[in-house]
């Protein structure tokens, strides 16, 4: 349960673009470590590479080393399915599958793991994962109903409950709030508050403010220019980068002054 | 409501006829062309539903003929112990087509859109349309010189061990594989000559329908350890799904209305269960190798038309359930 991430002169690159360049970061298991920075920055790009989702375009590949605890989820002989079930994803706009129930989007990841579940054993999981997301109390009645008829911060949340669902190490959250109101978003900021006690979190935020909030780390990236690779410029904790951040374009960023 | 405000807008502007409300008046150029266009797309559909009334009309009117006789009266029995032979080879050969080519035509539409390399791709999506560009014609000289003199091997191997070997043990064969293939042009031949024939139908419009798989939804998929077949199975197929159905149906409505082919592999006789040896026959087929020589208004031509009918109607219904499967989830769609 809950690894960290470590990452040792991450290129990441699109054909023989060169998306994002030299990442050295180590995010410790159980907390919650924010990317900020400006749109095209390589913060989204650089957030898939941990879970190896950047693959499905064609052509993305990676250098250097991440290792999940102690181990490289870019070692041979590793294969992105498994990476994927110990890390988790939530993306930015809300994708329950629409054909399926909310109960059957909870079982989903269970489902492929080919488990053999009992009706109650099945409901237990989903009603444990359904609480982890808050979610539990609203839907209760309904579980046999479409996900897709829930609303946007509902289904955003039922999308972590499915996450939360196969007990992953980690949790990735891509913008997870973009598409939401403020109120299913204070939800979901709390909900993060709770998730780092079991998993580590990374969340990738256009959001100052929610980055302030729910991250114990930040980690601020930038980018040169249009063609220039995508730089992590400062990591530290989350206090230091907004009130006292050691480099100049941090300090520009964070105090709104471009981006 | 249309013919007002184009009144207020033409008379308004010129002369001091004083406009009720001045937002009438103010239409743009476009809205004309917008309501012109709306009433273009309007006809159309209307003229598409008065062709397919005047089809039925013509039918139906040309069918009495066939179920009554002034000197015999109703004669429904007679038409249909003359029909059922036809309607029921019709259905059996294109379920049979369907039953081939669908699976293949799924196989190689996912291919296309998940599998292949995307410069691959172009080339094999472009050649399997290329399939559908063959007249029939060609398939069915194809069907009767090549495949079905291919396909004795597997005739002679079905009717020794499925109907002559049990035959002799337990006194009972499949008779479907009764009798002597002979040159092998017979029903189930031609069920693989269609099921080529509507494998490009199918699978185009299954490609068309698997590309459009939501990125959002593959990606969830994958993002909770899918591997892609899973992926696949969680994602694009129940997405897919009300598409696939009706590729499968317009392939089924190719099937049950091809002609020519049919005429060509089928050495038609009577009916009998085999398939797999001379005889039976099609509905399309009865038609054309009869009605030129069928002198209008006797009882044999309006036997034809009546045929045709009931073609109309099996297509009819077959459409009819395909709908209702679909529309069955129309709930867990996702388009809501």
């Amino acid at each position: 349960m809950s690894k960290s991430i470590t990452a040792k002169g991450l290129n990441v690159y699109y054909g023989d673009f060169l998306a994002v360049e030299g990442v050295n970061i180590k995010i410790a298991a159980r907390s919650v470590t924010a990317f900020i920075g400006p749109s095209g920055c390589g913060k989204t790009t650089f957030l898939r590479t941990l879970n190896r989702m950047h693959e499905v375009l064609p052509g993305a590949r990676v250098e250097g080393e991440l290792l999940l605890d102690e181990d490289n989820i870019y070692g041979t002989g590793v294969d992105p399915v498994t990476v994927r079930s110990m890390v988790g994803m939530v993306f930015q706009r809300p994708n329950p599958f629409p054909t399926m129930s909310i109960r059957d989007n909870v079982l989903a990841g269970y489902k492929l793991n080919g488990a053999r579940l009992s009706r109650g054993q099945a409901d237990n999981i989903v009603e444990k994962a359904l609480r982890r997301a808050n979610l539990w109390n609203e839907v209760k009645d309904r579980l046999d109903r479409p996900g897709s008829g829930l609303s946007g911060g509902q289904q955003q949340r039922l999308c972590i409950a499915r996450t939360v669902a196969v007990e992953p190490d980690v949790i990735l959250m891509d913008e997870p709030c973009s598409a939401l109101d403020p109120i299913s978003t204070l939800a979901i900021e709390d909900l993060i508050s709770e998730l780092k006690e079991k998993y580590t979190v990374v969340i990738v935020t256009h959001n100052m403010q929610q980055a302030a909030r729910v991250s114990e780390k930040t980690a601020f990236f930038n980018i040169a220019g249009t063609g220039k690779p995508g730089k992590m410029i400062e990591y530290d904790d989350t206090s230091v980068i907004f009130n006292n951040p050691a480099n100049e374009q941090t300090e520009r960023y964070v105090s709104g002054k471009f981006g | 409501m249309t013919t007002d405000s184009t009144q207020t807008r033409s008379g308004g502007r010129k002369a001091g006829a004083k406009p009720e409300n001045s937002l009438a008046s103010g239409d743009r150029a476009g809205a004309g062309l917008d309501r012109g266009f709306a009433g273009l797309a309007k006809a159309a559909g209307i003229f598409i539903l008065i062709i397919l009334a005047f089809v039925a009309l013509f039918l139906s009117w040309n069918s009495v003929g066939a179920v009554y006789q002034e000197e015999d009266g109703l004669i429904l029995g007679r038409f249909l112990s003359y029909a059922w032979p036809f309607a029921l080879g019709t259905v059996v050969v294109a379920v049979l087509a369907l039953v081939m080519a669908a699976p293949v035509s799924i196989g190689v539409a996912l291919y296309i859109s998940h599998y292949a390399p995307p410069r691959a791709s172009k080339t094999i999506g472009y050649i399997i349309d290329l399939l559908a560009a063959i007249p029939s014609v060609v398939y069915g000289a194809w069907g009767m010189f090549v495949l079905a003199p291919a396909m004795l091997p597997l005739y002679h191997w079905l009717n020794r061990w499925l109907y002559t070997w049990p035959e002799e043990n337990w006194g009972w064969g499949i008779p479907f594989f009764a009798g002597s293939p002979g040159l092998g042009q017979n029903l189930f031949t031609a069920s693989v000559v269609l099921a080529v024939m509507v494998l490009p139908i199918i699978s185009s419009v299954c490609r068309e329908i698997f590309i459009q798989t939501p990125k959002l939804h593959e990606e969830a998929a994958l993002a909770l350890g899918a591997t892609r077949w899973e992926m696949i199975k969680m994602a694009v197929f129940p997405f897919a799904r009300a598409g696939v159905i009706s590729g499968i149906m317009l392939g089924l409505g190719r099937a049950l209305g091809e002609t020519m082919a049919v005429v060509m592999v089928v050495s038609g006789l009577g009916f009998q269960l085999s398939l797999i040896s001379a005889g039976n026959s099609t509905i399309p087929r009865e038609i054309a190798l009869n009605f030129g020589e069928t002198a209008p208004n006797t009882e044999r031509w309006h036997q034809l038309i009546a045929l045709g009918l009931v073609l109309f109607i099996i297509t009819l219904v077959v459409n009819m359930i395909a709908r209702w499967i679909v529309s069955r989830h129309r709930e867990f769609s996702g388009a809501n």
